[in-house]
């Protein structure tokens, strides 16, 4: 099964349609809501992050009956450090942003504490794609 | 799937078909068959907005009537604090109390009383610190039921304390039970604002059985109160609640009356859902109580009700005010009584939206409804009686609609039909000669 969202990067309030959606699907497949919530959660950090930082992008998300794949990836500035990004507390955030109470430095130490697998490639200039996955056992 | 009882009902009779209630419907629980609303059991929650927004007013909630507290020798009347609000004028809640005794009970136990006794019990379970932030109030049994089926993830957050409603009853039957009264002889009766709370003592949530008897709508019980009301010129005094329990009955009131400041309160179901999609994304972790009602205005809102949401709201605020300062009250001794208040029954998620139990079927299932909602017009005209193209998709692929019931399909595929006619007619038999073609 296999779906596609896109993300409008101008409508900042319209940032998490995504993730309610695909928490829909998985409501419709019978995936228990631990799962379900580990997903939400991970996937709504993506989402919120290719809004304020990359101006949108598109989710590509992927269901089979073990596991749950979501690749996101926009066209936006990239990460020059993944590794510094990765850990908690850091934030590029501007202060707007900070100001709707996003921007704490806690989005990609999230997404991999909510999920089995998480890989990040960017390239400056370029953009970043985050592919997260959370098995079904 | 078990015999489950429903308090919101149709009126067949009076239905003409629109699709007013199965556009507004939470969780897209009615669809329009055979000219008709149907209901659909499981994934009812029983929050009344159909009630609301029935133009034909097909739908009703089942209670019992007034005449049925007949069949107890002892008659308890347990009115929700809401009540207090429907009447203009009518400050003091002794002359209500003693109303509903002189229709007929032999004894009120107020549930704003038992909301406070709630409130103790809650207190104490935030404060323990063992419960999942944020915690989720139980008191509105339509959010709880939500919970049951769209956020299946935050039964861990619900507070799992009885309602104020149930704790009433258990308390008086408690203490008539110590008077040595036969617990058959009492018939505890519920004055509701609300027609979940009806479903409620039928088929409770948190534990087996409950120990309401009947489940009385405030809109029956107003009619016979207040030609009575203006009679009491010297009421008894029966008040045992606080202003602070009678709070409870509007939005806020709850989490005021448990002094959190960290605290959501929301009303209305929708805005409920918005809510409770941002707990499920982790986004309020940090806050400590959310207290979610689905009436717009809290229990003064209930469907239920005969005043105005808004117009109760500011009559509760005047009785508020004035049982704090003038209305005479009674201290009972509940010390000696012992009511469990902590639920005994897990709540358990409700899986009504899975399309299949098998998660490969449950994947062609999808598939083919992702296909089947690209076919459709999108407009979500509610035509076919589902109320969206997708739920029309989804009831597809249940086997429960065929794609024919969408009339811009049923149009176009008419529309095939006829050009197809209008080919086959040009082609004639060869045997025929020319000159009858033209």
């Amino acid at each position: 099964m296999k779906l596609r969202f896109e993300v409008d990067g101008d409508e900042f309030v319209l940032a998490g349609e995504a993730s309610s959606k695909l928490k829909k699907v998985l409501m419709q497949l019978g995936i228990s809501s631990q799962l379900i919530r580990k997903i939400a959660i991970a996937m709504y950090e993506a989402e919120i992050n290719m809004v304020i930082h990359a101006n949108g992008g598109f989710i590509d998300a992927e269901i089979t009956p073990d596991k749950v794949f979501v690749s996101l990836s926009d066209t936006g500035p990239g990460i020059p450090d993944i590794e510094l990004a990765m850990k908690e507390g850091y934030s590029t955030a501007s202060d707007k942003v900070r100001e709707l109470g996003f921007g704490a430095g806690m989005g990609l130490p999230n997404m991999k504490r909510y999920t089995d697998d998480m890989k990040v490639t960017s390239e400056v200039g370029k953009g970043t794609t985050v592919e997260l996955t959370v098995f079904i056992s | 799937m078990e015999e489950y009882f429903h308090s919101v009902t149709l009126q067949e009779d009076k239905c003409i078909g629109c699709t007013d209630c199965i556009k507004r419907c939470p969780t897209e629980a009615i669809r329009v068959r055979h000219g008709k609303a149907r209901i659909i059991n499981e994934r009812c929650i029983d929050c009344g907005l159909c009630i609301r927004v029935c133009r034909s007013h097909a739908k009703k909630a089942i209670t019992d009537p007034l005449a049925c507290i007949g069949k107890y020798a002892y008659k308890v009347a347990i009115p929700a604090p809401t009540l207090y609000a429907q009447f203009k004028d009518v400050l003091d809640i002794n002359i209500i109390l003693t109303g509903l005794k002189r229709i007929g009970f032999d004894e009120v136990f107020e549930v704003a009383k038992a909301a406070e006794m709630v409130t103790k019990e809650s207190a104490k379970i935030i404060k323990s610190q063992t419960m999942k932030r944020p915690i989720i109030s139980s008191a509105c049994p339509v959010i709880v039921r939500l919970i049951q089926i769209r956020f299946p993830s935050l039964i861990d957050n619900i507070l799992s304390v009885m309602s104020p409603m149930e704790v009433a009853a258990r308390t008086i039957k408690a203490k008539l039970a110590l008077q040595g009264m036969d617990p058959s002889s009492i018939g505890v009766f519920f004055i509701s604002p609300c027609a979940a709370k009806a479903t409620n003592a039928k088929n409770p949530l948190g534990f087996e059985e409950s120990h309401v008897d009947g489940v009385i709508s405030m809109r029956d019980i107003y009619m016979s109160l207040l030609p009575v009301l203006r009679s009491i010129e010297h009421p008894e005094v029966l008040r045992l609640s606080t202003e602070k329990g009678i709070g409870w009955a509007a939005k806020g009131g709850e989490g005021h009356c448990l002094g959190i400041d960290n605290s959501i309160s929301v009303d209305g179901i929708e805005n409920v859902i918005k809510i409770l999609e941002k707990v499920e994304n982790g986004k309020l972790e940090d806050v400590d109580f959310i207290e979610g009602l689905a009436c717009i205005g809290g229990c003064v809102g209930g469907p239920l009700t005969v005043e105005n949401s808004f117009v109760a709201k500011n009559y509760l605020s005047k009785i508020a005010k004035y049982t704090k300062n003038n209305s005479a009250k009674i201290d009972i001794y509940l010390s000696d009584i012992q009511v469990d208040l902590t639920w005994s029954k897990e709540i358990i998620s409700k899986p009504v939206l899975t399309l299949d139990q098998d998660m490969i079927k449950a994947i062609q299932k999808l598939e083919e409804l992702e296909k089947i909602y690209e076919r459709l017009p999108q407009i979500n005209c509610g035509s076919c009686g589902a109320p969206t193209c997708r739920s029309l998709a989804e009831d597809i692929v249940r086997e429960q609609a065929n794609i024919e019931d969408c009339i811009f399909m049923l149009r176009e595929k008419v529309r095939k039909m006829a050009q197809e006619m209008v080919e086959l007619s040009q082609k004639l038999p060869p045997s025929i000669s020319s000159r009858d073609k033209k």
